[in-house]
């Protein structure tokens, strides 16, 4: 679904991508992890052409994303911090972008619903809270049913009945077979919902593998500490 | 029946009581031509010369007549010849249309030509494409009243002088209407004459321009949108009053230009939307009073050649710049005007402004060094740089101030004579 | 694009500051209309502000708007939209709220009070000045990531184009004054939008001052219509020649 070759990407002297490849599959869910700074956001942008690479490129269903906009229509995006017009209502939000993705009809409502948005459609997105906003953003994401959904620490802010409608409807999703990215730094959440583990570090690709072979390989039943265990194994050699 | 008719009609009658004679020209005889006429005219008669259209070349007068056109009496000099010439006589001339002299800057051919005929008369006629209109030379007590003259052409050595006297003295001039020629009114060593409500417009050079006439007073004449406004030069007791000196634009076109002019009087007049209203250089003990200045790029521009000259009680309204000098020392003084432009207060109330105003901005007096600085006009910087002289004068002549500004504009309905 | 362009009006309208602008320039163009009964004298004054506080405003305004739309731009960006296209849309809605605002302030009471017709130069170097400085912030904008340094950065623009330019433009002229200067003149002048749009007012309101005997050239150039057409022109060439260079590099930002 997504094929990622030797991208790069400096910001300045910051060499945040060193020539990472990547193949994700649709129907899979990857959790994207790494110490801070570790290029898990950049890379995310580079997905969703907010950040240029340097060097390499990214196909996204075969088509390449460098200068095309139209593959975007295959993406739903939750940003880590959710940031909006502050002047508009929360019903003009969601209006403003069906119109501009010229998607009225089939819409995937479930999270607008089920996090009860429709009640707070008047409010302005500047009086809304760091966590109303998270579940405008998750909503926003799955709005238009797109076959790969790019979540940047998706569960960060959200009160717990929140995370757990969240957590659902993303398993369902993954079912559904759409291809779903997650970054957290939360491992129960990606213990739960992630069948494949990305580990980044200072911009190049660690491990990429299923977690169940990730278990299996270091014994260890819980994500959490098999990626201690990980870093074990790799840190020394690189430090 | 006006008083000039009532002169003419009378001079009639005492010609035929003198016993003179009336000659009649008209295409059925008994004159066929003027020449004719005139050849048997004694000296006194009166020739008439009724309606139609007379070819002929150059008509020469040398005893006194009087020549008088009925109306639709028309002169045609085919483009080729002078059409009147006088010469040594007193003649008058009336109601002739005078039609397409020749054009030569040779012969300066003119529709009538004068010279010593003194106390020559030249009244109602028209001038429809002559190269000169009235040429006077050497002609003293000439009157000139109530003609009009009109010529076209592209260029300037295609034209003569609508009104042209040279060496002339006690002439008087009037309410003529001069058009489309080179100078409106041109005059060379005329002296104590009057020049009065004539109107000199569009002419291709000056609507006037004289030089070594003393003594003449110009008076509620008109000149407006003249190629380069009126110019005149090295000439003392000039007196100009009540005269409207109007649109005259180019980049050296003036209302009015004042060159080795000394011992004069400019009052009355008024200086509207002209380039530079008056220009003057080398200009002395001169006295500008109760004029009005408006909407002109400069009012008055004094250069340093200029001393001993008075401006007081005029008033200043609209123009661009006030006054540009392009010296340090001032030699002129400034007095009781009215500035739009003046900022100042007057806490005593008694109409003039406690604080002096200085009419020379700094701007001008830097675009008359550079022409070329001008483009910067009425931007932030010039604005800046005004207020900052205004602050700490370096450049302008702190001496060339008005010391009574006035706070209202002067009344000046009540004009001086 | 047009249902771009509605929500970012609607959302500098919403932002108190564009009424607040609207009616800083109605008062102070009723005021001067009320002090002054010379239509002339008030055409001139409002000229300085068209010259010197519209451009101001513009290019402050539209710096802050556009850091203060990056919620919206980035939330876009993910949206399969094209970037040139996002941009714009922020650039017309900018430019467009600002020039009404002008017509509005200043133009209305213009009209009421019969100077519509004179001015209508005023109106149209007003109009493109502001296009000009909204393109210079958004140029800006462009060239730095900080809010600060962009602010920055655009009251530089702001200040050189109405004031450094010039004291170079005199510099320049009184230097090499001895040579004929004319055309050069012209053409310094011709690469600022503030120095055109004077001129173009200056055409209108106050030609006294540059048919003035600074030479026969300047006579023969803004005497006839190819004076206004070519100061028209390459005005309106500098409203969008930032905006176009701004796309540009914005095509290659990393949000």
């Amino acid at each position: 679904m997504i094929s990622i070759s030797d991208l790069d990407k400096k910001f300045g002297r910051l060499h945040v991508l060193r020539s990472l490849r990547l193949e994700l599959e649709a129907g899979k869910a990857y959790a994207l992890i790494g110490p801070n700074g570790s290029g898990k956001t950049t890379l995310l942008k580079c997905i969703l052409g907010l950040v240029i690479p340097n060097e390499g490129e990214i196909l996204v269903a075969g088509e390449s994303v460098r200068n095309h906009w139209r593959y975007r229509e295959k993406l739903g995006y939750m940003p880590q911090i959710g940031r909006y017009p502050g002047n508009m209502t929360i019903g003009q939000l969601f209006s403003m972008v069906s119109d501009v993705r010229k998607a009225s009809t089939d819409r995937d409502e479930e999270l607008y619903e089920a996090f009860q948005l429709e009640k707070m459609a008047n409010k302005r997105m500047h009086t809304l809270s760091g966590g109303t906003r998270q579940k405008v953003s998750a909503a926003l994401a799955f709005l238009f049913r797109p076959p790969v959904l790019i979540l940047d620490e998706p569960t960060a802010g959200l009160d717990p009945v929140s995370v757990e409608i969240l957590k659902d409807k993303i398993v369902r999703e993954k079912e559904n077979g759409r291809l779903i990215i997650i970054s957290s730094h939360i491992m129960s959440d990606l213990d739960y919902l992630a069948t494949d583990l990305v580990y980044l570090y200072e911009g190049e690709l660690l491990f990429h593998d299923s977690i169940a072979r990730l278990k299996a390989e270091t014994g260890e039943e819980r994500l959490g500490r098999a990626i201690a265990h990980l870093m074990q194994a790799h840190l020394p050699s690189n430090a | 029946m006006n008083f000039r008719t009532f002169l003419t009609v009378l001079l009639f009658l005492l010609a035929q009581l003198a016993d003179a004679r009336v000659l009649r020209v008209s295409k059925q005889g008994p004159f066929r031509l003027l020449s004719q006429a005139v050849r048997a005219a004694r000296a006194g008669d009166t020739i008439s010369i009724a309606a139609g259209v007379y070819s002929e070349p150059n008509v020469l007068i040398q005893k006194p007549l009087f020549l008088l056109g009925e109306k639709g009496a028309v002169l045609d000099g085919q483009g080729k010849h002078e059409i009147l010439t006088i010469a040594k006589t007193r003649v008058t001339v009336q109601g002739l249309t005078f039609r397409r002299s020749g054009r030569s800057n040779m012969d300066d051919y003119a529709g009538i030509k004068v010279h010593d005929a003194h106390g020559s008369r030249f009244i109602n006629n028209t001038f429809d494409e002559t190269f000169f209109g009235i040429h006077l030379s050497n002609t003293d007590s000439a009157y000139i009243a109530g003609n009009r003259l009109k010529a076209t052409a592209a260029n300037e050595y295609e034209l003569g002088n609508g009104i042209h006297l040279w060496k002339c003295r006690w002439a008087r001039i009037e309410n003529n209407h001069i058009t489309g020629h080179r100078d409106g009114i041109y005059f060379e060593f005329v002296t104590n004459s009057q020049i009065t409500r004539n109107q000199s417009r569009q002419n291709m050079r000056y609507g006037l321009h004289f030089m070594f006439c003393d003594d003449n007073t110009y008076e509620s004449n008109v000149f407006s949108k003249n190629g380069a406004g009126v110019a005149v030069m090295y000439t003392k007791g000039v007196r100009m009053l009540n005269n409207l000196f109007e649109e005259n634009w180019g980049a050296a076109a003036y209302g009015l230009l004042l060159k080795d002019i000394r011992d004069s009087e400019v009052r009355g007049n008024r200086f509207l939307n002209n380039t530079s209203g008056i220009y003057m250089e080398g200009t002395s003990r001169t006295l500008f009073e109760n004029n009005l200045f408006r909407g002109n790029g400069w009012a008055i521009q004094l250069q340093a050649s200029c001393d001993g000259n008075t401006l007081r009680r005029n008033n200043f309204a609209g123009n661009t710049f006030d006054i540009a000098t392009n010296g340090h020392v001032v030699l002129n003084t400034v007095n009781g005007n009215y500035w739009d432009k003046y900022q100042g207060y007057d806490l005593n109330r008694d109409g003039v402004g406690d604080v002096p105003y200085y009419p020379v901005s700094l701007f001008a007096s830097l675009s008359e060094q550079i022409p070329s600085a001008m483009l910067l006009w009425r931007s932030f910087l010039v604005f800046m740089l005004e207020r900052a002289e205004k602050v700490m004068p370096a450049i302008i002549p702190v001496d060339l101030r008005d010391n009574q500004p006035q706070l209202q504009p002067h009344d000046l309905h009540q004009r001086s004579r | 694009m047009f249902q771009l362009i509605r929500y970012i009006l609607l959302d500098i309208v919403r932002t108190r500051f564009l009424l607040f602008y609207t009616a800083l320039l109605l008062l102070s163009s009723i005021g001067m209309f009320q002090l002054d009964a010379d239509t002339g004298k008030v055409l001139l004054s409002l000229m300085n502000i068209v010259l010197i506080v519209v451009p101001l405003i513009s290019v402050v305004f539209s710096t802050i708007h556009f850091y203060n739309s990056y919620e919206f731009i980035e939330l876009m960006l993910s949206q399969p939209i094209d970037r040139r296209l996002i941009f714009w849309a922020e650039f017309v809605a900018t430019a467009l709220s600002l020039v009404l605002a002008f017509l509005v302030g200043v133009g209305l009471p213009l009209v009421f009070y019969g100077g519509a017709v004179g001015g209508s130069m005023l109106l149209f170097s007003g109009s493109m000045l502001t296009v000009a400085f909204v393109s210079l912030a958004f140029l800006s904008s462009v060239l730095t990531r900080d809010k600060a340094r962009a602010i920055g950065l655009a009251l530089a623009f702001w200040l050189y184009f109405t004031l450094i330019y010039d004291a170079f433009v005199l510099w320049v002229v009184y230097q090499f004054s001895d040579y004929p200067l004319e055309t050069a003149t012209l053409v310094l002048v011709s690469l600022n939008p503030v120095d055109l749009a004077r001129i173009l007012m200056m055409l209108q309101l106050d030609i006294s001052a540059l048919m003035g005997y600074s030479g026969a050239f300047f006579k023969l150039f803004f005497g006839t219509a190819t004076g206004a057409w070519f100061s028209s022109v390459l005005l309106v060439v500098w409203s969008f020649l930032p905006v176009v260079i701004a796309t540009r590099i914005f095509q290659r930002k990393d949000l």
